[in-house]
């Protein structure tokens, strides 16, 4: 039997920057998880993936990553994702550095 | 050490504003990412987990002040103000943007460096013996040969697509501080009825499937070098397997055919391609060979350097654990570990290698060297400017006394950075280091390497540790296995592996139990962890391991 679909979010690198992107329902991206478009159908997944892919020409490899509905927004379900969504832990660089600027 | 000529300068400059332009074209769009992606990694650009990379080559590891200098700049000007050293000589700039690579590798080629075949299925940086030219045991300095290979690899047509990538070492000493058992080829300089020439071995390799690499010809005149390893080179592009990237490198394709038909190959196709080399080769390499051309050593006393050794103990076990024998009786070779416990091994900021390239230049005939083990070596310095130096290094975060020691770990980026990593390496062996700092046991415990890779790949060369850590994900969850025994050597092992993995938390626990248990079965305190562990075997180190599983069999 197949396994239950799980939610998902798009997420890719930005092509520029080179940093975690997120699919936003709106069709744009964001640098932010919680603000991320969880998609709960398998189908749509794969059309959603698709129109992400059309925004190729400015950001790389994107994909579908588990993602669980939290309180304020997406969260993630692999420790993998959960990185991608801070930075690095021996130093307070990437997306956590960003958010300690706020 | 080598310097560029018109025609090397030329190359390069070419070869960055190809990149330029490519880089240019993925921007715009006429490129897309699958057509972009080989030129990158060509270039050595990586796209990680958060950023892109770059990873400069620094052939042979030998570097000098003004090459490290350089790198200083590329840390603060283009990235987060640090570099990472890695296990291949090579130093990772984890944060650059892509539009200012290009101008990255522009600064990079002003000194004669450049990211050319640091990826991708190439030759990649041929690495050697850090103490090359300076050891007081080499036969010979094997880097004019290793500049030669650079020269001959870098956009070879026929290799610039092989099946998978291909990792040349060499060294030049009877002790292989090169690990070139585990490489692609391994060249070990050997002396022959008064005739110096190659040892070479192929077929080693760490990764999915680690092999201690198999001697093909004990004895290769050093003429006949490049026609041998294009023929080494050339039978596996033709023989190796394309079908499936884990079965694709050398040492499968040796390890399915047997090395002695892959010797009878190779010997044929040297027949026919030694007649193809008109002795250009040669000539090159007489000229690299000036190049090379050992320091004018300083004479004079080394009282300056006994005087500290007796009244200082902190230079003392600096000096006990961190200097190396040079050649040459009133110099030594020293290391700086770049391992201060609690850092991230392998990482320099910027401003530390500036101090390092100043006391390279002021104090060490402007030469430096990066170890496999990710640290750097100043190779040539007079006994009476160590107190000087270490004093410089203390002031600066570079004066840890570990060397061989129990927190001198190697570690890859594991997954805080790299894309391919499964479990994460530095924070482990970051509080490895902090934790026997802690217990003050480091001394203690002696010569002792841990090594620590965050995924199956092995670039941490778990495989060759005494305590080899490989970090795994589990059902969703960071766990690591432990290989015991490991030889990283002219003795060359692969470790063993103890049994079920530990998890994140119980990784540090679970190596001071192993080293506890060392520390009551060593026979007495010159006996080192390998040599207790090849005494004794696997059963007592796995009984302090898992004692749940010995309380169940009792």
């Amino acid at each position: 039997m197949a396994r239950p679909f799980t939610p998902k979010v798009i997420t890719a690198n930005d092509l520029l920057e080179g940093d975690v992107i997120y699919f936003k329902a709106d069709n744009s991206w964001t640098r932010e998880l919680a603000q991320a478009e969880l998609i709960v159908d398998e189908a749509e997944a794969q059309l959603r993936l698709l129109e992400a892919e059309k925004q190729n020409i400015s950001i790389v490899g994107a994909y579908l990553a588990d993602a669980k509905a939290g309180e304020n927004g997406p969260e993630p379900v692999h420790f993998r994702e959960d990185f991608r969504r801070k930075g690095p832990s021996n130093y307070s660089h990437g997306k956590q550095e960003a958010a300690a600027h706020v | 050490m080598y310097k560029y000529n018109a025609f090397d300068e030329a190359f390069l400059a070419e070869r960055n504003a190809q990149f330029r332009a490519q880089v240019a074209r993925r921007i715009d769009g006429s490129l897309t990412e699958d057509e972009f992606k080989p030129l990158r990694l060509m270039n050595g650009v990586y796209l990680q987990l958060h950023a892109y990379m770059l990873r400069v080559a620094i052939p042979y590891g030998t570097l000098n002040s003004a090459q490290m200098r350089a790198l200083a700049l590329l840390a603060e000007k283009w990235d987060k103000g640090y570099g990472h050293f890695t296990t291949r000589q090579n130093i990772q700039y984890n944060w650059p943007k892509l539009n200012d690579i290009p101008d990255m590798l522009d600064a990079l080629g002003e000194v004669g460096l450049h990211a050319i075949q640091t990826s991708g299925n190439t030759i990649r940086n041929t690495t050697a013996d850090h103490f090359a030219g300076a050891a007081a045991d080499e036969l010979t300095d094997p880097r004019p040969y290793a500049e030669l290979i650079r020269q001959w690899s870098t956009d070879h047509p026929e290799f610039q697509f092989l099946g998978r990538k291909f990792k040349i070492g060499i060294t030049g000493s009877p002790n292989d501080r090169a690990v070139v058992k585990a490489h692609d080829v391994g060249l070990r300089m050997v002396e022959k009825d008064g005739e110096i020439g190659f040892e070479v071995i192929v077929g080693g390799g760490l990764g999915r499937t680690p092999m201690v690499g198999k001697v093909i010809r004990d004895f290769l005149p050093q003429p006949d070098l490049l026609p041998y390893l294009e023929s080494v080179l050339s039978v596996y592009n033709v023989l190796g397997r394309r079908d499936n990237k884990y079965k694709a490198r050398i040492k499968i394709t040796v390890q399915e055919n047997g090395i002695e038909k892959i010797r009878e190959l190779v010997e044929a196709r040297f027949e026919e391609r030694r007649h193809e080399f008109d002795g250009t080769d040669q000539q090159l390499l007489t000229d690299i060979k000036t190049h090379f051309t050992p320091p004018a050593l300083r004479a004079g006393p080394t009282e300056a350097y006994e005087a500290a050794y007796e009244a200082d103990p902190v230079f003392r076990a600096w000096a006990d654990t961190n200097l190396a024998e040079h050649r040459d009786a009133a110099h030594a070779i020293v290391t700086i570990s770049i391992k201060k416990h609690g850092a991230t091994p392998g990482d320099a900021t910027a401003e530390q290698m500036r101090v390092m390239a100043a006391l390279a230049e002021e104090l060490g005939y402007d030469e430096l060297r990066i170890s496999h083990q990710q640290n750097v070596i100043l190779p040539h310095v007079h006994k009476n400017d160590l107190p000087a130096i270490h004093a410089r290094l203390k002031e600066n975060g570079l004066a840890t006394a570990n060397i061989g020691l129990i927190s001198d770990i190697i570690a890859c980026p594991g997954m805080d950075y790299c894309a391919l990593a499964t479990a994460r390496s530095i924070p482990v062996a970051q509080e490895i280091a902090t934790r026997f700092e802690a217990l003050k046991l480091e001394h203690d415990i002696g010569h002792l390497q841990i090594k620590i890779s965050g995924c199956i790949n092995a670039c941490g060369h778990h495989h060759v540790a005494h305590i080899g850590i490989l970090g795994l994900d589990r059902a969703g969850v960071e766990n690591y296995q432990i290989t015991l025994g490991g030889d990283a050597t002219e003795t060359a092992a692969i470790g063993k592996r103890t049994g079920p993995g530990f998890a994140y938390d119980e990784i540090v626990p679970a190596v001071e139990r192993l080293v506890d248990a060392y520390m009551g079965l060593r026979s007495d305190e010159s006996e080192t962890f390998l040599e207790t562990y090849r005494r004794l075997g696997m059963v007592p180190f796995k009984s302090a391991l898992y004692p749940e599983a010995q309380k169940k069999v009792a």
